[in-house]
């Protein structure tokens, strides 16, 4: 090459670069791009932890500072994937420890971690920064104590929807006296001793404070709120868990500063959670649970006009009858009154096509909507029509919808509506819906844009899941449970598209003990440039590879 | 590939999709094994059913979420249940908490809904005297004797209780 910039000059511009997407489009374009770029990349994001090995990632990319990845697929948060499954960290951290001693972060989500694995990190990484783990499990509070122990320049520890197992060993007693470096702190799966964390540590900017309850005595309250207020750049809240609506002014001196609030562990009064919203002006993220109810949803989108991101929760999940008054009002309360909402999770008891329509036109510029109404195949509780019409228009009217959720009574139509208008859709929730394989072949066929497609109590089948076989090398994962593939299909899959990884977990025993033509309890379908994983328990059957020499 | 037209499948039905599949016996612990109730296949348009089965893994909030729920409601409508058991009595039975001003009448219930009689309490001794003793299961999982803590404190921890031989209270702080 006769021209070529110096290698330091590429490097240079490599690093404005932060999306892996351009990273990746940029090391396609000759040897030596590939070759500079993959030693100057410094973070990177493996969306399934299946999807490569720590050898392939460790040789492509060796000066490493950031590791982001994810495991078990995203219904195992519903206890559809059996305990076992996978999703193993510590072969990443062992083979990590050796390759990358300077690394500084790690994100995960929904692996299992083990306290060995955090001894790991803490004793192997010695200017490590950042750990955050979300929906993670396997780890007790001693793995903990190791991290606050062993790593000095902790920034940020996050340990949202974990399940940590409380050995009360005092961990937090374990960081240094003055803990100078840590500005994230988010434990609200534990109980903690908050105040004096606070004090230590008063440049903290997110907090996830631990449970809350009626025992406080009056002078740790009003430690709390000194604590509160010496924090002058909170900006993130949660937790609160058994929180007396008493304390909730301690909180007060901070709302103004506070974008985000998750009090969806909260079980306080509609009137207390409201004057607590009212004052956050400039909230752009709330989590909450439907005590809320629609009144309170309403003096939200009058008071929280930057507000973009809404989560309503169920407070009685499993009752028949609601609870609260949260209807689809409220819903739709919101997306009139908050220009910026662009993301919602909502869980309600009853749904119609005009409110969807209505929240559709009022909000295009919605990313992810996400809506479970808890009799999962409920109709339009006005017209008792299926509600293919209301989630139409979401998909038509959101141009830029990546995540759709869906639930109540839907018929194939309405996967025509997202085949033809949901281009950008990337991820797709899918729950007793639909009547045919058809429904399945839509969104296959359609969907241009998707990754990750998940699938229960459907009547889908093989057909559509056989003629569209090549698209799932575009997908990172299929999920189907309780439908009706059959273990055939799934071995003809498997053969046909050798760089996927076609896993069938069933708890009845070996899939060939059963008919051919039976459906298999669960399939999860995912590329890989892997070889097939050694880890797998003995409810998971991997049909790639050596499909034809084990069930011949 | 054509495996059988598999009508089945396809044809339109009202009720839960995969109703005739073959669902496993729970091997896993975590999950409560479905029934498939048949008499629940056809949905009413007329009215909003609530599934009669406890379908797996529905609706999708995390366990995290359902685990750490605080029993609490928002108004005071409904009340605080707990199942109640009885060593030796062939079924559990179900008393609302909130019914209750303080231990004297809880106990006093206890003694009517088994026919028993449960001694007085007192900090050393238990329910020293009596043949029963009623203990409860708390937020911990640890089992606790009823009559310790504050009658606020008991409402709010309580998860279940356990109406016990008074032989087998003796950790408890029975003198029998």
């Amino acid at each position: 090459m006769a021209y070529s910039f110096p290698e330091e000059v590429l490097e240079h511009v490599f690093s404005f670069l932060c999306s892996d997407r351009d990273r990746n489009a940029v090391s396609l374009v000759c040897k030596s791009w590939h070759e500079i770029e993959r030693w100057c990349r410094r973070r990177i994001f493996v969306g399934n932890c299946y999807a490569v090995s720590p050898e392939i990632v460790i040789r492509r990319f060796p000066e490493l500072r950031a590791v982001e990845m994810k495991g078990k697929p995203h219904f195992a948060d519903f206890n559809l994937v059996p305990e076992g499954w996978g999703a193993y960290l510590y072969p990443w951290i062992a083979a990590m420890a050796e390759a990358y001693p300077f690394l500084e972060e790690i994100r995960l989500k929904r692996m299992v971690v083990t306290d060995e694995s955090l001894e790991l990190i803490s004793k192997s990484f010695k200017n490590f920064r950042v750990l955050v783990l979300s929906s993670c499990e396997g780890f007790t509070t001693d793995g903990l104590a190791s991290i606050a122990a062993n790593c000095r320049h902790l920034r940020e520890l996050d340990l949202r929807e974990c399940e940590v197992e409380d050995l009360s060993g005092h961990w937090l007693s374990h960081f240094p006296d003055s803990c100078t470096s840590l500005v994230s702190l988010n434990m609200s799966c534990l109980g903690s001793e908050l105040a004096n964390l606070i004090h230590r540590a008063p440049q903290l900017v997110e907090l996830g404070t631990g449970a809350y309850s009626a025992e406080i005595r009056s002078d740790t309250f009003s430690n709390l709120a000194d604590a509160l207020s010496a924090c002058k750049q909170l900006k993130g809240l949660s937790g609160f868990w058994d929180v007396v609506p008493a304390y909730l002014p301690a909180m007060y001196s901070v709302c103004s500063g506070i974008t985000s609030l998750n009090l969806s562990y909260a079980a306080i009064p509609s009137s207390d959670l409201v004057k607590l919203i009212s004052q956050c002006r400039n909230l752009q993220r709330l989590w909450v649970l439907d005590y809320i109810e629609d009144s309170g949803l309403e003096v939200v989108a009058a008071s929280c006009k930057d507000l973009q991101e809404l989560r309503v929760f169920p407070s009685d999940p499993f009752g028949a009858e609601p609870n609260v008054s949260l209807t689809e009002q409220g819903l739709v309360s919101v997306s009139e009154g908050c220009p910026k909402l662009k993301s919602v999770l909502y869980f309600c008891r009853q749904m119609s096509n005009a409110a969807l329509i209505a929240i559709a036109r009022n909000r295009p510029n919605f990313i992810r909507f996400r809506l479970c109404i808890i009799d999962p195949q409920a109709p339009d509780y006005l017209t008792h029509e299926p509600l293919d019409t209301g989630f139409g228009a979401i998909v038509e009217n959101c141009k830029e919808l990546r995540r759709l959720s869906m639930t109540g009574l839907l018929t194939d139509r309405v996967f025509k509506y997202i085949g033809t208008h949901a281009k950008k859709l990337e991820m797709l929730s899918i729950a007793f819906a639909g009547d045919s394989d058809l429904g399945l072949h839509h969104v296959l066929s359609g969907c241009d844009s998707l990754r990750k497609l998940e699938i229960r109590d459907c009547p889908f089948g093989d057909k559509a899941l056989l003629a569209n076989a090549a698209k799932l090398e575009t997908m990172r994962s299929l999920w189907m449970s309780s439908c009706s593939v059959s273990f055939g299909a799934c071995k003809v899959l498997a053969q046909k598209m050798p760089r996927l990884n076609v896993e069938v977990i069933d708890e009845r025993g070996p899939p060939d003990s059963r008919p051919e033509s039976c459906p298999v309890e669960r399939l999860y379908v995912y590329r890989t440039v892997a070889r097939q994983r050694l880890d797998m328990p003995d409810f998971v059957w991997n049909l790639s590879e050596d499909a034809a020499l084990r069930f011949s | 590939m054509e495996a059988g037209l598999n009508l089945k499948a396809t044809e339109l039905r009202l009720g839960l999709p995969g109703a005739d599949l073959i669902y496993p016996a729970a091997t896993n612990n975590k999950r409560s094994s479905p029934e498939s109730d048949d008499s629940s296949a056809v949905t009413d348009h007329e009215s909003a059913p609530a599934p009669k089965a406890q379908i797996v893994g529905w609706p999708p909030v995390r366990s995290y979420r359902k685990n750490n729920f605080p029993a609490k409601r928002s108004e005071a409508e409904t009340g605080i249940y707990v199942k109640v058991s009885m060593d030796g009595a062939p079924y559990l039975r179900k008393i609302d908490l909130k019914v209750y001003n303080g231990y004297a009448e809880l106990l006093k219930a206890l003694e009517t809904m088994f026919k028993l009689t449960i001694g007085d309490y007192s900090e050393r001794e238990g329910y020293k005297g009596s043949e029963y003793a009623p203990a409860y299961e708390d937020k911990d999982g640890d089992l606790m004797l009823v009559g310790d803590v504050p009658w606020e404190m008991f409402m709010s921890s309580c998860k279940r209780l356990r109406v016990m031989k008074g032989s087998d209270a003796r950790g408890l702080g029975c003198g029998v």
